[in-house]
């Protein structure tokens, strides 16, 4: 087991997907199982962040559950930090789509719940109230769920996924709800977070900007082309971001893996260069 | 989420109560969804203003005065309508003799007794049945037919078995609070918004951890309206329970006026039972306030 010290800055976990399907039972007796994901094999870095992207159903979710430790897969073994994940695991954490925060609980007593088991009061009271500072949320801590923006909810489930010490962070689509302004400046607070709390990122999007402005490498996830549907998602293609962070939201490079990406995902781009 | 859910069941359990007094309590149990959902909307922080409280007093002044206007014209006959001012001699006849106080007395202690008891046994079976798919299959069937029953079906049986004393009443407000509670708290365990569940799951929450964190404060506000419908419920049954067979009591002042055709105390009994219900409800209404502003 890994050590459970409660450190402020866990150090970032390499993840290694080898090998990893999942295939759920068919809704209807009789018809063979419903493949959703086979043959995922993926090295991740300590302290990168990945992107998954893929056409709507196609497993992103899925996958994120395996590595996160909310689902195991029936094929393949996910290792974080050379240790293969069973079950929920402390070196994980995961942040959902919508903040799912306890509605009865402060902001500042939602993010304790990310606590490690066993944290002592005074050093988790420190813990949080440093997250909250880091996610901009200082001056709301006693403020209840209903009574702040969804922009400020999700920040506060960022805080409560990071103050369990995660050496991975698992979101799932994680600004996916929010306004389109909202999201530009919370993609800006993951990187700040990032760097100050340099934690392995995976997440889902739909968003291929955000993909590229956020990522080291973005992962394309889809069915193969002529395979029929029910045969599972494989890692389509994997794309390098070039460039560091922070990067230029216009930069041309990242247009022209931007359309890139579309057509991968399946979109026409209706881009006057495609028409001669 | 929580109010639907809240919402929801309050209302499934209009439909539970015995056939016999539905009317009665399905009203009552529009009345205690309605409460809650209206606070929650004010964000338990608004206080009704001194002007709709008194509105409230209006219609029962109302009431007196015609009740007044027409005893004094004798409109209605002394013996089917007593005039306020002979209710009020009534009581203070009875408080006179003492009995005003013993029945008030044992009536109250009847119920908060049974209230008790019955709440809290359909507190452990709701929990037992709503967080558990396998107790639900076991349970669920039968304790649903044993609700089925009306309630008043049960006294013959506890009067042979316990007898005419004051646990056989006990026993009955206990059964007729148990239901409502049990079917509260089943079903809003059932319906706690899978994706907090999951949340402490992902959160490494154990069971215990989970129940006490999030399943638990995720049903304050159902729990709190079963207790209220429970509360009806047990004035309801603590009145069939001394209608049929006890020596003291507000049903058994009841009965014995009717049969002495002392229809003032007859009416003091029933104002006695409306104002005591609505203080007892009142003050789970207090509860609920409070306990919704804090977990609501």
């Amino acid at each position: 087991m890994p050590s459970t010290d409660a450190s402020p800055t866990a150090p970032a976990l390499s993840v290694s997907l080898d090998g990893v399907g999942r295939s759920f039972p068919a809704s209807t007796a009789g018809e063979p199982d419903r493949r959703v994901l086979r043959d995922i094999s993926l090295e991740i870095a300590p302290g990168e962040i990945i992107s998954l992207l893929g056409p709507s159903g196609c497993g992103k979710s899925t996958l994120l559950r395996q590595v996160s430790g909310l689902d195991r897969p029936d094929e393949g073994v996910v290792t974080i930090d050379g240790s293969p994940l069973v079950g929920i695991d402390q070196r994980c954490a995961i942040g959902f789509q919508e903040p799912r925060l306890l509605p009865w609980r402060t902001l500042e007593q939602n993010v304790a719940l990310g606590l490690p088991h066993g944290t002592p009061r005074s050093a988790g009271r420190e813990r949080v109230s440093q997250l909250l500072d880091l996610v901009q949320l200082g001056d709301a801590k006693h403020l209840r769920p209903r009574q702040v923006s969804g922009g400020m909810a999700q920040r506060a489930s960022l805080a409560r996924a990071l103050s369990r010490g995660p050496g991975v962070l698992v979101l799932d689509e994680p600004f996916g709800a929010l306004d389109a302004l909202t999201r530009l400046t919370m993609q800006d607070l993951l990187l700040e977070i990032h760097a100050a709390e340099p934690a392995t990122i995976l997440l889902v999007t739909h968003d291929v900007d955000e993909a590229l402005y956020l990522s080291d490498r973005v992962v394309l996830l889809g069915t193969e082309p002529g395979e029929r549907a029910g045969s599972g998602a494989v890692i389509r293609s994997i794309i390098t971001v070039p460039g560091s962070r922070p990067r230029d939201r216009g930069d041309s490079t990242l247009a022209h893996l931007r359309a890139e990406l579309l057509q991968g995902l399946g979109v026409s781009i209706h881009h006057p260069a495609h028409t001669f | 989420m929580a109010r639907s859910t809240s919402r929801t069941v309050a209302a499934d359990s209009t439909t539970e109560p015995a056939a016999t007094l539905v009317q009665y309590s399905s009203q009552f149990g529009y009345s205690a969804a309605g409460t809650a959902t209206g606070q929650r909307r004010r964000g338990g922080s608004g206080r009704r203003s001194p002007w709709l409280i008194a509105l409230g007093a209006v219609l029962p002044l109302l009431i007196l005065g015609f009740w007044q206007l027409t005893a004094s014209l004798q409109w209605v006959p002394a013996y089917l309508l007593p005039s306020p001012a002979s209710v009020w001699s009534a009581a203070v006849d009875l408080a006179e003799r003492g009995y005003l106080w013993t029945d008030v007395g044992i009536s109250v202690q009847r119920v908060l007794i049974g209230f008790g008891v019955g709440a809290a046994v359909g507190l452990v079976l709701g929990s037992v049945v709503g967080l558990s798919r396998v107790a639900s299959a076991f349970f669920a069937p039968t304790v649903g037919a044993l609700r089925a029953v009306p309630s008043l079906a049960w006294v013959p049986l506890l009067v042979l078995y316990i007898g005419i004393n004051e646990d056989s009443k006990v026993t009955l407000i206990a059964i007729g609070a148990m239901f409502p509670v049990y079917t509260t708290v089943a079903g809003a365990l059932r319906h706690v918004d899978p994706h907090l569940v999951e949340l402490g799951g992902a959160y490494g929450l154990g069971r215990f951890q989970l129940l006490r964190q999030v399943q638990l404060p995720a049903v304050v506000p159902s729990v709190v309206s079963g207790l209220r419908l429970a509360l009806a419920q047990s004035w309801l049954f603590l009145v069939a329970a001394e209608l049929i067979a006890s020596s003291m009591g507000l049903g058994f002042r009841l009965l014995d006026s009717q049969q002495n055709g002392r229809i003032d105390r007859m009416f003091l009994v029933i104002i006695l039972l409306g104002i005591l219900g609505k203080t007892t409800d009142a003050l789970i209404g207090l509860l609920e306030r409070y306990l919704l502003k804090r977990w609501g």
